[in-house]
């Protein structure tokens, strides 16, 4: 038993200093060295102003902004130091209120977007939250779903709207991996440039 | 479903499958004690820490020592882990000031890392210090995942082994000083660097700066009507910690939101990434396992049993995830998958990754016992809730956890061959060793030790105001919720229905007791099979012996292995996520 | 084959309600206790018996019909499993009862004292001095005591009609002996001393002659006492591989009593959650628990063994012990003495070969001559080939009388030649008068092996013929035995004689190789003639000039290499390798150290026999596997049914789970506890005969197997609980 005590003492503290110490500064130096960017979070900074990170999205409920994803976190959305998602059970009743109340936000915003019936369905990742609460993204269909809203808000053409809009969506890796998507952060601020 | 989700889950196997082979068979270099390419660099670094730690590398350990030596090493990494925690506020690296943890979160935590498992009551980015997360966490992320690896390989010397061999004294099951060593410098070492910068090359933070402020574009108010205008980003060593998390099949994430979190799985590239390194090392162990016995097609039958089960399952996820949730389509949601609209049942999960990708990884980090998550589970639909369910009341033996996941495998190997043997008329044998009683015996604890803990302790929680006070999600799925932590940390797993609030000294202490159990009264049994394996005699096989690489035994394993989790496990779940889909 | 064990279709009425009496008695938690999944369901019936006597009273937790109903059918389940295991005892236990009748006290007349007159016998001694010409049996000193008094080493005397009171080994005397009392063979079979067919068994008797036995077994451990202890099974032991498979059993026993067990606070949850229906009952918990737990292996695991060891004495052989009846199931080596098992015991002579210009006739009838006394198989075929071949007139033993001074020489170990010596009056053979002097000083006629032939030639002064040795190495190769004929020291001719392969045997070695069973021949012939055979056969490998000691080597080489061996062996000299062998057949004829020796008799004496001993145990490890997979899938279904029933009340949507569609949620759950009892008796016959062998490879067995016993034991129990459904909702009982 105490045979063993050295080597596991010995070797704790060895591994301790390889793997815990060694190992994340070595990453962090060759890190900080080929992507600074990317290892300091992708900020987004303009006249020296930190505007927020390309990868993670903020909040917009202004009809003249796209709208991100609805965000779970606390106590505000968005909030980037505490990442959440909703957790509510697919049949958890606070799930259909979240959703209904969601909705019904997006149509009092553009009680003209009507479809088939008596308004057009909403693209499901508009009405709920995501994993994260940080979801900087969202789908194209949303985005388009949001763009008379915002066109006429802004007093811009629609299609001067569409073409901020496919700028700023990513395609699938290589055409195969993930979903395309809109930048939702990089849109608004490509907007609020533009004009 | 859709021809690129299809395509995407099945790219995604294939590479895993190509990956396997020439890592496997590096590993069994590694454990075989042969020269690597690696050898120039890390030969003297392995040597100077046998002299510094007193071990000598040839010293032969039966399966007593060999299970003291590990444990004691793992009691005292579970103690470090505790006493950093407890000590963090007065440690250096804490830019933000967290605060000491408190002695049952702490607790849990310790043990969770310790054990591989990696459930997380806390928050990462809310509780943990840079030096906790680097010299506790990531540390245990390393040699967690190396005693399982080391645990596995003991498992296979033991088959090779045999009084009949000159070589290897009887019942030496190889030097766990040396498993655990050799494990982290030449495997999991190098994987990690390279995995880490891949990450950051895609968005991963690595800084030892503080948490960065930005000015919002669109200012919001709080709940309390109090106006909002800066975000505070979290940042952190994350890459280094997020490589090897995924690697070690650990799970636990720098950030809350864990590998849904943009800074710790950026674009769906991460991803790919991130969720090969789920299953890679578990899948490149069955063709090392194969190498080792000198019978690779044992290897590839393990593997292809446990893809088999995984491919079905995760397509099992995607169509129940792809169906979405009807009550939100009654309400006007678009659920419809096209080109432009990803579709599906989107609560909880990101848009980068989409459907195909929360599903495939959702069951991949439940098949394994990764544990790591890129969407909510708690709000997928019941049936896409069930499958990681069921993936870990498999007892991780999908893919598991590294080295873990392959010997509880091959203790369902045991038990398919015993009865198997059985129907063929014969004292039943694998590898050449014959199953008795004493294999059963253990076999049998092993088998039964998982589910009854998970049961029992359900049902403490079920019957406690404690254990009811928390869950998050009101009926049926609420008990999924605490089924589903039990499920998590009595399989060393780690994932969770979220919406449980575990940090509480209940759900502290139990789940700390079922990682405990789930870890080490399944090792020790283990290493004990091992010590009987190995002292006996390999009998030649026959046209007489039941091959153990055909098509039809990988079925029969199969059917064991579903048998065992759909007959332990039906009552709970018909009570959880299967009345809530009747419901829905 | 004639069996003492023949069913008796008259009794079987009395067996069957023996056995039901049995299955009463053996509800004794005591005896229960040892089948951990039926203690578990006596336990389970007895709560349930109590739930029911509650209900009465009139604060029940369920109608006490319903309990009533489910306690039943748990004490059947109970039962059933009892009555088929004393079914499998009873069967061995008539057999016992007749073997007794055999064994009733007899008396004995014992030899007293050490010394007898004239001659010396030594009663802790086996060899006796003995002086025929002085022999006198009235000189014996004897005394009669009863045969319970007899002690190992004791002598003991016997003549025509007695009961031998012991088991023994006869040291003088030649007897014949009525064995059926143990063997089930009418024929008599010889005993003598010295040499292989010494062992008597107590309980049979003297037709013949008379017989002084020393005594090898004290009273009560005889091999009729230890056949009888056998067949009923008191001393049984579990198996090593039913103490492997009874562990698995036992933990998914635990594990399902940890299933039914949380199910009640899972249960008391949901009630709370969904705010409405009743937690499930305590009832509905133990028929649940019972459905699940594997009754029908468990039920049916000690039938399996004691079956198992009644198929082998249908099949004469007597197994010392159940592991010795598993272990034949895993024998991967046979080794199968070429004489009687692989060829027919005798060689025959097929041809004559002439040598040195001898013509044929003349070596006919010299051949015919020296084999006129030869009463071996191998002699008599000579005497045949020359009388049918060669047109001989028929010669016998009886022409000395006419032809005084004609000798006959017996064959013996030193010499191993045997002929006759022939008068000078006896006429010419083959019509020309010896080279050598003609009759007048005798002819001398030898036949035998050659290398004994060869000897006798050179000191005879001959030459050897140039064409005889190409003659006896051609018959070698060919795999025959070649006798070399000699004429006063002058070769005259080789007699080829064949081993004649058994028909069929071939076919069967390659059914044994696909079962992954290796087929070794043991003979003491050369390795060219040993050669020869052995391809002919068709076995995998063999040991020529096999001595004891290589044939003990033999065995240790294939152990040390992992693997099992059988043997059967009847000689002393058998004995050490009898002992080494995995599976050990010693032939009834053989004598009492090999019979010590080995883990399996023959009564039979058929070294054939292996090949079925080794089937038996196969079929005995297969129908506990297949048993086990049915139980086990059979639990699928039975979730099918009492889940959705069990939980009716509080989640009334589980009902989509009720695929069979059974009527209502308590005759649900009767079914399943109903099937659950009724599938223990259906299988009760496959239980007692086993599941049917069929010599194919692993691969195969276990396809086919699974298909039956896994896909069948899933989908079974569909049907049948179904089928219970139905009937009962005619029957308006649950309706």
């Amino acid at each position: 038993m105490f045979k063993h005590l050295r080597p596991a003492i010995v070797l704790l503290a060895l591994f301790t200093l390889i793997t815990g110490v060694l190992y994340p500064l070595i990453v962090t130096g060759l890190a900080q060295v080929i992507f600074p960017r990317q290892a300091n979070g992708s900020l987004i900074v303009r006249n020296g102003q930190t505007l927020g990170s390309e990868l993670i999205g903020q909040q917009f409920d202004d009809p003249a902004y796209f709208w991100g994803r609805l965000s779970a976190t606390g106590p505000v959305p968005y909030n980037a130091a505490g990442s959440s998602g909703s957790n509510l059970g697919p049949t958890n009743p606070a799930l259909e209120d979240a959703v209904s109340a969601r909705i019904e936000a997006l149509r009092a915003a553009d009680p003209e977007n009507t479809g088939r019936t008596l308004f057009a369905p909403i693209p499901v990742d508009l009405v709920t939250a995501s994993g994260s609460g940080l979801d900087p993204h969202i789908s194209v269909a949303a985005a388009l779903y949001q763009l008379p809203r915002v066109a006429q808000a802004r007093g811009m053409s629609e299609q001067a709207v569409r073409a901020l809009v496919d700028e700023y969506t990513q395609d699938r890796t290589l055409g195969l991996f993930g979903e395309p998507r809109v930048n939702v952060l990089l849109l608004n601020l490509a907007l609020d440039e533009v004009q | 479903m859709t021809l690129n989700g299809i395509l995407q889950i099945a790219v995604y196997l294939a590479i895993l499958i190509l990956l396997a082979r020439p890592l496997g068979a590096f590993m069994a270099r590694v454990y075989n004690g042969e020269r690597t390419f690696l050898d120039w660099l890390l030969g003297p670094v392995e040597r100077l820490i046998y002299r510094l730690a007193g071990v000598d590398p040839a010293q032969e350990m039966n399966w007593k020592t060999y299970a003291v030596a590990m444990q004691i090493f793992n009691l005292l990494g579970l103690v470090v882990v505790y006493a950093l925690q407890r000590l963090q506020q007065v440690l250096p690296l804490n830019p933000q000031g967290m605060a000491a943890v408190s002695p049952d979160s702490s607790f849990n935590t310790a043990v969770s890392f310790a054990t591989n498992t990696n459930w997380q009551g806390y928050g990462g980015e809310m509780t943990m210090s840079y030096l906790t997360q680097m010299l506790a966490l990531t540390v245990q992320n390393f040699v967690s995942a190396a005693t399982g690896m080391a645990i596995l390989v003991a498992f296979i010397r033991a088959l090779i082994r045999s009084p009949q061999t000159s070589s290897g004294k009887a019942g030496g099951l190889g030097n766990f000083w040396v498993d655990l060593t050799r494990t982290t410098l030449y495997i999991l070492l190098p994987l990690a660097l390279i995995l880490s910068l891949a990450l950051v090359s895609q968005g991963v933070v690595q800084t030892f700066s503080p948490y960065q402020t930005a000015n919002l574009l669109q200012p919001t108010v709080d709940g309390s009507g109090n106006p909002v205008t800066s975000q505070l980003l979290a940042l952190g060593p994350a890459a280094s910690q997020i490589a090897i998390k995924q690697l070690g099949t650990n799970g636990g994430g720098f950030f809350n939101a864990n590998s849904a979190h943009p800074f710790e799985n950026p674009t769906p590239f991460s991803n790919l990434l991130e969720m090969l390194s789920i299953l890679l090392i578990p899948a490149a162990l069955c063709y090392t396992f194969g190498k080792m016995v000198g019978d690779t097609r044992q290897g590839w039958a393990l593997l292809a049993a446990m893809t088999i089960l995984l491919a079905v399952f995760i397509f099992g996820t995607y169509i129940a995830e792809a169906a979405g949730n009807p009550r939100l389509a009654a309400l006007g949601a678009d659920q419809q998958t096209t080109s432009l609209n990803p579709g599906g049942n989107m609560e909880g999960k990101e848009v980068r990754f989409g459907v195909p990708n929360s599903a495939l990884w959702a069951t991949a980090t439940t098949a394994a016992s990764n544990g790591s998550v890129n969407a909510m589970h708690d709000s997928f639909t019941p049936l896409g809730g069930l499958i990681p369910l069921v993936m870990m009341h498999f007892g991780e033996v999908i893919f598991g956890g590294v080295g873990s996941g392959l010997y509880g495998m091959l203790i369902f190997v045991i038990v398919a061959v015993f009865v198997a043997g059985l129907m063929v008329g014969r004292t039943p044998e694998y590898l050449g060793k014959k199953i008795e009683a004493y294999e059963m015996k253990m076999a049998s604890l092993l088998i039964l030790i998982m589910p009854l803990t998970v049961l029992f302790l359900t049902a403490l929680a079920v019957i406690t105001t404690p254990g009811k006070a928390t869950v998050y999600n009101p009926g049926p799925h609420g008990f999924s919720e605490i089924l589903y932590a039990f499920t998590s940390q009595g399989n060393n797993n780690g994932s969770a229905f979220a919406g449980l609030s575990a940090n509480t000294p209940f759900y502290n202490l139990t789940g700390g007791i079922a990682m405990l159990i789930s870890r080490y009264w399944l090792a020790v049994p283990t290493l004990a099979l091992a010590g009987s394996l190995a002292r006996k005699k390999k009998v030649p096989a026959s046209a007489g012996t039941l091959p153990t690489h055909t098509p039809l035994f990988i079925a029969w394993l199969i059917a064991i292995v579903l048998i065992v989790a759909a007959l332990n496990f039906i009552p709970a779940l018909a009570l959880g996520p299967i009345v809530e889909h009747l419901m829905l | 084959m004639n069996t003492p064990f023949k069913k008796q279709s008259n009794s079987r009425r009395a067996l069957y309600l023996r056995a039901v009496k049995d299955a009463f008695i053996k509800l004794d938690p005591r005896s229960m206790v040892r089948n951990p999944v039926m203690f578990v369901v006596e336990v389970g019936s007895a709560l349930t018996t109590f739930l029911w006597l509650q209900a009465l009273i009139g604060t029940g937790e369920a109608p006490a019909g319903f309990i009533g109903a489910v306690a039943i059918w748990l004490w059947f389940t109970v039962l059933f499993a009892n009555f088929s295991e004393a079914l499998a005892e009873g069967r061995g236990k008539a057999q016992a009862e007749a073997l007794r009748r055999t064994r009733r006290e007899t008396s004995a007349r014992r030899v007293k004292g050490s010394k007898v007159e004239g001659w010396k016998v030594e009663s802790s001694s086996r060899t006796v001095n003995l002086q025929p010409s002085t022999f006198n049996l009235a000189d014996i000193p004897l005394e009669t005591v009863s045969s319970t008094s007899l002690r190992q080493d004791d002598l003991y005397f016997v003549e025509t009609g007695d009961i031998l009171p012991a088991d023994g080994e006869v040291v003088e005397g030649i007897a014949s002996v009525d064995e059926s009392a143990v063997t089930g063979e009418s024929a008599p079979v010889i005993r003598e001393s010295g040499g292989d067919r010494s062992a008597v068994t107590g309980g049979t008797r003297l037709l013949s002659d008379w017989l002084i036995v020393r005594v090898t077994a004290n009273p009560g451990e005889g091999f009729l006492d230890r056949m009888i202890g056998l067949i009923e099974g008191a001393k049984r032991h579990k198996t090593p591989n039913e103490i492997a498979l009874n562990i698995l059993l036992a933990a998914f026993t635990i594990i399902f009593l940890g299933v039914c067990i949380t199910l009640l606070p899972f249960s008391l949850y949901s009630v709370e959650t969904s705010g409405q229906g009743t937690p499930i009952t305590i009832t509905v918990l133990i028929a649940l628990l019972v459905c699940l737990i594997p009754t029908t292996i468990g039920g049916l695991l000690s039938a399996i063994g004691i079956a198992g060891m009644d198929r082998m004495i249908q099949q004469n052989v007597i197994a010392m012990s159940g592991r010795a009846v598993e272990a034949a199931g895993d024998v991967d080596v046979l080794l199968l003495d070429k004489t009687g098992t692989i060829t027919l015991g005798n060689r025959q002579a097929v041809e004559l070969i002439p040598v040195d210009g001898c013509s044929p006739q003349e070596l006919a009838e010299v051949s015919q001559l020296a084999s006129l006394a030869d009463e071996t198989p191998e002699g008599r075929s000579i005497v045949v080939l020359a009388k049918e071949k060669y047109g001989l007139r028929g010669r016998s033993v009886a022409e000395t009388d006419e032809h005084p001074g004609m000798r006959f020489i017996p064959f013996s170990a030193q010499t191993r030649m045997s002929g006759v010596d022939l008068p000078p009056t006896f006429p010419p053979i083959g019509g020309t008068p010896s080279p050598n002097g003609g009759e007048e000083s005798g002819t001398q006629i030898r036949k035998g092996a050659p290398d004994a032939m060869f000897r006798l030639i050179e000191d005879a002064g001959s030459r050897t013929p140039a064409d005889l040795k190409p003659a006896v190495d051609a018959i070698a190769r060919s795999g025959g035995t070649p006798l070399v004929v000699t004429r006063n020291g002058r070769a005259v001719g080789v007699v080829h004689l064949k081993d004649i392969v058994k028909g069929g045997i071939k076919e069967r070695f390659a059914q044994l190789r696909k079962m992954g069973i290796k087929t070794v021949m043991i003979t003491g012939d050369n390795p060219l003639t040993a050669a020869a055979i052995a391809a002919e056969a068709g076995v995998d490998d063999f040991l020529a000039q096999a001595t004891p000691e290589a044939k003990l080597k033999l065995i240790r080489e294939y152990q040390s290499g992992g693997r099992l061996v059988a043997m059967t062996g009847d000689g002393t000299n058998d004995a050490p390798a009898l002992a080494q062998a995995d599976v050990a057949v010693a032939m009834n004829t053989g004598t009492q150290p090999a019979r010590e020796a080995a883990n399996m008799i023959d009564l039979d004496s058929n070294p054939t026999k292996l090949i079925q001993i080794v089937e038996i145990g196969k079929q005995l490890l297969m129908t506990r596997g297949a048993l086990t997979t049915f139980s086990i899938s059979n639990d699928i279904a039975k979730y099918f049914a009492i889940i959705p029933a069990a939980f009716a009340s509080t989640y009334p949507v589980l009902g989509g789970l009720n695929v069979m569609r059974l009527a209502t949620p308590q005759s649900a759950i009767m079914s399943a506890v109903i099937f659950n009892a009724l599938i223990i008796i259906a299988l009760i016959p496959l239980a007692l005969r086993g599941v049917p062998y069929r010599p194919l490879g692993a691969s195969q067995l276990l396809r086919d197997n699974l298909l039956i016993y896994g896909l069948g034991g899933l989908v079974a129990p569909f049907i049948g609980i179904k089928l219970v459904d139905l009937l009962l909702a005619a029957l308006h009982l649950y309706g």
